[in-house]
């Protein structure tokens, strides 16, 4: 193990590191920390210069007012109306994906894996203006639909690059020996691969649900009006209505921030292997 | 192969030519529809006048011709450099996270959680974070600055640190996100070499940089291709925080691009698909390294 166990180092380091744990903690949260409590803090404090001492009292206030009198809870509902779906159809096309890159071995399989993989890394910039005009003339523009359809594209190429690696991994004798007894491709995939990829396709859901609610590039670029916009875009333009009101905008960010939270810590291990592969697997 | 006259032989064998093709269909429409076409009309548009209703017009290299002589471009590109240096700290600050995290004490799992806490915020509420945080006169930054220097300093309004203000902002999930990279890496270390080189005498920063880096190659070389790309990319944190301002001094090309072609100054499809030519060309150098790398691992398979 490296570095060494605190276990084997002497009683004040021990100590020394248990102490340093909270305190690094509280630093590295600080800013979070802050929007925390702010978010709890009645308008009354603020109005009072009482920005950093205790809290008057705890304003949960904030957040029914946000609620009331803010459209964040419709903002909410069309970031999962555009993250759902986006999960469900860039996971699923990158389980046929992956499976056909990481089984077949014809010809252009190379170079159609490392289109997917640079897709991935390019500007979104690049393709902002065709994409926009595309959705434009498809009647999607302003609607949930012209999102999800654009982040399963994209989203596609990321899981790809999962999904074919991971694949890869599973022993290939089990598909071989398959085929020997005359199972077809499609049953392979269905009743052999598929219930394998089972890991691979929650770690690439927590990912992706992630991405795509965060997204705000292409929230601001495909949607305009308030009826098909998701949070992350929704909460900025709410930011330019709440001039200094910083107890709504703390707790706006903490709501839009909630979701994407929760699913980090109810799947946090599928959440990490998802990141991380490739770094474990070299 | 032997012919074989037997049908279900003859469907067999058709089946695994047309089996790929159709498992990577459905994706690889999709992903050509959005992704790779748009490209080349792109490339295309950066060679017209276009405001997006009208009529195209052919206007040739004027678009470049006309950005090379833009002030703002320059700004941005500079910014950009800035953004990508300063950026790659995140890798040396998030192994330094990791290896302090990298111990087995109680509720050391909680930790390492909280710690990743920042990469799963959206930007946009990190943007709104510390734009807050430097806010003059009651944000916590700033009122440590003054008490630290006795001045005041509001960071975001300021052309000198305005940039530096944002990177920082961005450097608090990206560290995140290199410190989980090598917290797998360094759960994955091979104890023997290590216990070798411990009997070998090597301790600490020796042993960490011939035993235990190289180990941790592939984590590195993740976390440079998502930094470097994150660094490049950089938009949701400069349109939060500052639009590019004060005075286009926090621009860079995404939001430069972006402004150009889709904002109140006007819709200038054919100089923003220009501007973001020029930014996929610079991201394509990287892009090409990272998959050079990629097929020389693919090869070693």
């Amino acid at each position: 193990m490296f570095p060494t166990p605190i276990q084997k180092a002497s009683a004040p380091a021990r100590l020394a590191y248990q102490i340093a744990l909270p305190i690094a903690l509280v630093i590295w949260l600080f800013p979070l920390i802050g929007v925390a409590v702010t978010s709890l803090r009645p308008a009354s404090d603020l109005a009072a210069g009482n920005y950093f001492g205790m809290p008057s009292s705890i304003a949960y206030e904030n957040y029914a007012s946000v609620f009331r009198d803010s459209p964040i809870g419709w903002y909410i509902l069309n970031s999962f109306k555009v993250t759902i779906p986006t999960v469900i159809g860039a996971v699923g096309l990158s389980c046929l994906t992956g499976f056909a890159l990481a089984v077949y071995g014809f010809r252009a399989n190379l170079w159609v894996f490392f289109a997917f993989v640079a897709g991935n890394f390019i500007p979104f910039q690049i393709l902002m203006v065709p994409v926009r005009e595309l959705t434009l003339k498809a009647g999607l523009y302003d609607t949930t639909l012209g999102l999800v359809l654009f982040h399963v594209a994209f989203q596609t190429g990321f899981c790809t690059l999962f999904m074919r690696n991971f694949i890869k991994g599973l022993p290939f004798a089990l598909i071989e020996s398959a085929r020997v007894e005359g199972v077809s491709e499609w049953q392979i995939f269905r009743h052999i691969v598929l219930p394998l990829m089972r890991p691979a396709i929650a770690a690439l859901s927590v990912l992706v649900f992630t991405f795509v609610w965060n997204d705000y590039f292409w929230a601001t670029v495909l949607v305009q009006g308030q009826h098909a916009m998701p949070v992350t875009a929704g909460l900025y333009a709410l930011n330019g209505q709440w001039v200094a009101a910083w107890h709504l905008v703390s707790a706006g960010s903490i709501i839009a921030a909630l979701p994407p939270v929760l699913m980090f810590f109810l799947m946090q291990r599928h959440f990490i292997a998802g990141l991380t592969l490739g770094a474990t697997k070299g | 192969m032997p012919h074989d006259p037997q049908p279900a032989r003859f469907w067999k064998r058709n089946q695994m030519k047309i089996a790929p093709y159709a498992f990577l269909a459905p994706g690889a429409v999709m992903f050509l529809i959005y992704v790779l076409i748009p490209i080349v009309q792109s490339i295309w548009i950066s060679f017209q006048d276009w405001d997006g209703l009208g009529p195209k017009t052919w206007v040739g290299l004027a678009n470049y011709v006309e950005l090379m002589d833009d002030d703002t471009f320059y700004v941005a590109l500079k910014n950009n450099l800035l953004w990508l240096g300063l950026y790659l700290l995140a890798i040396p600050m998030g192994l330094a996270a990791a290896l302090f995290l990298n111990q087995n004490v109680w509720g050391i799992r909680l930790y390492k959680s909280l710690f990743f806490f920042p990469f799963v915020i959206s930007q946009v509420v990190v943007g709104l974070m510390f734009t807050w945080f430097y806010a003059p006169d009651f944000g916590l930054f700033s009122q440590l600055i003054k008490w630290l220097t006795g001045s005041e300093v509001a960071i975001l309004a300021d052309e000198r640190y305005v940039t530096y203000g944002i990177i920082a902002a961005g450097l608090w999930p990206q560290t995140a996100y290199c410190m989980i990279l090598y917290l797998t890496g360094l759960n994955n270390l091979n104890f023997e070499q290590i216990e070798a080189a411990r009997m070998d005498n090597a301790r600490g920063w020796r042993l960490l940089r011939h035993v235990i880096l190289p180990q941790l190659a592939p984590a590195t070389f993740i976390a440079m291709v998502v930094t470097v790309i994150g660094a490049l990319r950089s938009f949701d944190l400069v349109s939060i925080m500052t639009a590019g301002g004060p005075y286009g001094s926090s621009q860079v090309l995404s939001y430069f691009m972006y402004e150009q072609a889709l904002s109140e100054y006007g819709y200038r499809m054919g100089y923003g698909a220009a501007i973001a030519v020029v930014l996929f060309l610079i991201m394509m150098v990287f892009i090409t390294l990272f998959i050079m790398r990629m097929i020389a691992q693919e090869r070693n398979r």
